[in-house]
């Protein structure tokens, strides 16, 4: 039995700013670090993370059944098949929405703290009631925005209503970022974003075209791709959740040579 | 201002994006955190003007609660006038002077920097 499970809620306020990857790519993380970490998609309206996960087809029972007894947790638990450390809880019918209460979440996550290491809730889009179940079960959470006015604005919101639910620590991981227009200052910046949100920052992710080709097969960048720019910050933020210093990478810095020289330039602070 | 807005602005181009974009939200960020009802703003301007009563002879009809933002921190802002401390010792002076003496300012708990 794990005594010091961490809860970490993930969400984001905005959808498709990149919650399910990020806990199906954090999830393998950790489980490749010998964490037991369970995954618990709480978007039972749109559920996702079966799917990035490559697990959909190998479901059996959900948290739905768990909850109305008619299956015992380990049953409903979707074990990976290349990383044994890392469970599925799937989501249930959208039928649960209309029963479905905090306590609900804080039962099935107490279950699950019994046994893992971590618990990641990936939450449903927007600050409605799906989102209020799923922070109810949480002790701290990661927000996903993107460097856009709508992701961030739509953060600052989640934002304030974890603060007001005493949920922390906070941290923030910016999605999809993309260094060339950062650079060129046709992209809010890195300190634009924690400036505006006052959260620190856990981590960035690069914008990468493998992402798709790894949702397309059903496996998370983090289990086989390990070499490509987003898997490694996935690979990056992990290893600071559990503590380890590394360093953040600047985006700025990435794109190298002359170009990149100049562009640095070209955003020196004049006054 | 970096040196690519003032090439841009000699130019006469646009400036780039990223500082329209955090103009923006900065304004628009603003006006969401402060979002308390008018109910609720009124129901506290109460309860703190009873409080205060408590302690000062204060002009309940004078007293203003609001609103302010500033950067990305929002304040409440009490500015109560006192006529009088309760031991009988008369203090007023001039009500502007003496309000911004004993203005309260209570940070909201909300986006601490």
């Amino acid at each position: 039995m794990a005594t010091d499970t961490r809860v970490i809620l993930i969400c984001s306020g905005k959808g498709g700013v990149g919650k399910t990857t990020l806990t199906a790519n954090l999830g393998i993380s950790l489980a490749r670090q010998g964490l037991t970490t369970a995954v618990l998609d709480a978007d039972f309206g749109l559920r996702n993370l079966d799917l990035l996960l490559g697990l959909e087809n190998r479901i059996v029972y959900t948290a739905q059944e768990v909850l109305e007894e008619e299956c015992r947790l380990d049953q409903a638990l979707v074990k990976h098949k290349q990383e044994s450390n890392l469970s599925l809880l799937p989501a249930g019918n959208p039928r649960m929405l209309d029963w479905l209460k905090p306590d609900d979440m804080k039962r099935i996550v107490d279950m699950l703290k019994e046994q893992f290491n971590y618990v990641l809730i990936d939450c449903p889009a927007g600050v409605e009631d799906g989102f209020k179940n799923a922070m109810a079960a949480a002790q701290e959470a990661i927000v996903v925005t993107n460097p856009e006015v709508s992701a961030v604005r739509d953060a600052d919101r989640v934002i304030g209503l974890l603060n007001t639910n005493a949920i922390k620590p906070v941290q923030l991981v910016l999605n999809r970022v993309r260094p060339k227009m950062m650079a060129n200052q046709e992209m809010l910046s890195i300190d634009d974003v924690t400036d505006i949100l006052a959260l620190p920052l856990l981590g960035l992710v690069l914008e990468d075209e493998q992402v798709i080709v790894s949702t397309n097969r059903g496996e998370p960048l983090t289990l086989n791709s390990v070499n490509s720019p987003a898997a490694k910050c996935y690979l990056n933020i992990a290893k600071r959740l559990q503590g380890e210093d590394i360093p953040l990478i600047d985006p700025v810095e990435e794109s190298s040579g002359f170009g990149a020289k100049f562009r640095r330039l070209m955003q020196t602070k004049i006054f | 201002m970096t040196l690519r807005d003032i090439i841009n602005k000699l130019l006469r181009r646009q400036t780039a994006s990223a500082s329209t974009a955090r103009e923006r939200l900065q304004l628009v960020l603003a006006h969401d955190r402060s979002d308390l009802s008018t109910e609720l703003l009124d129901q506290m301007r109460r309860e703190i003007l009873e409080v205060v009563a408590k302690y000062v002879e204060i002009d309940m009809n004078e007293g203003a609660v609001s609103l302010e933002t500033e950067d990305r921190m929002t304040a409440l802002v009490a500015n109560l006038p006192i006529k009088r401390t309760l031991n009988g010792q008369i203090k007023l002076i001039e009500p502007i002077n003496e309000s911004e003496k004993n203005s309260q300012d209570v940070e909201s708990k909300d986006h601490n920097s």
